[in-house]
């Protein structure tokens, strides 16, 4: 029996590529990960934005109005529902203007009780020293 | 010997990230490791049989077949991206695996190292 923790680090924009999309939707897909394991082992996600990243995680995206498609809000909320652990970094927040909020900090509309943490740069380094594996979107 | 689990996004052509991504397993895999390739996002083009090599374009399904040959690799494409693109099960390179992202997951679980490359 083992838990191997994975970091997704999330600096891109959103929209702009796939990238912060294919980030939330991998880093969901821990919860069916079991599958492929032995019993009793299992991957624990951890998700944090930074850098441009943190523009991911602003509140009322339109996509589904705009361009027909699920937004990065909707994914960041699944992701919230699941309990995943959701990092946004203050320093980038404070440095692109961003109040907490403008962001999504929970997924209460959709049943979560999960909220997502604002917290420095160095606490989500200690995240990424304490994974077994970084994955960098 | 090592298992190493790669993850790329980048198209097969428009960007040099998956032919490093298969040089470097090629690399790998001459010195005795196991790979797994994982492909998502634009990068499922890769999973498409039928690639013309052309001398100003990569074309990387030759090499993958001489990898699959070794029986110290396997690449898999995120089924939904493919499906996405109109890349369809019938029209996937034989030796190619199709899943969802799970598998990506669960080859990183029993990874001594992961390289994720990421997307364009």
């Amino acid at each position: 029996m083992a838990t191997k923790k994975l970091a997704f680090v999330v600096k891109t924009l959103p929209y702009k590529t796939e990238a912060s999309r294919l980030a939330l939707t991998h880093a969901i897909a821990s919860q069916t990960v079991e599958i492929y394991l032995a019993d009793g082992d299992l991957v624990e996600p951890v998700v944090a934005f930074c850098g441009d990243g943190v523009l991911n995680c602003l509140k009322n995206q339109k996509a589904m109005n705009l361009y027909g498609l699920t937004s990065i809000e909707q994914h960041l909320k699944n992701s919230l529902l699941l309990d995943l652990k959701v990092l946004y970094c203050k320093e980038d927040m404070e440095r692109l203007g961003i109040s907490e909020d403008s962001l999504i900090m929970d997924a209460e509309d959709i049943g979560g009780e999960t909220k997502a943490h604002i917290v420095s740069f160095s606490e989500i380094q200690k995240e990424m020293e304490s994974s077994d594996h970084l994955l960098f979107f | 010997m090592g298992k190493l689990t790669m993850g790329c996004f980048s198209s097969l052509v428009g960007s040099l990230s998956l032919d490093f991504a298969v040089k470097l397993t090629d690399a790998a895999v001459k010195k005795g490791h196991k790979v797994d390739l994982w492909v998502s996002g634009n990068a499922t083009m890769l999973s498409k049989k039928g690639q013309k090599a052309f001398k100003d374009y990569s074309a990387l399904e030759k090499k993958i077949q001489e990898l699959l040959a070794t029986g110290n690799f396997q690449v898999t494409a995120c089924e939904a991206c493919a499906e996405a693109r109109g890349y369809r099960k019938e029209d996937t390179m034989e030796g190619f695996k199709r899943h969802s992202m799970d598998w990506y997951l669960a080859s990183c679980f029993s990874a001594d190292r992961v390289l994720h490359i990421g997307g364009d």
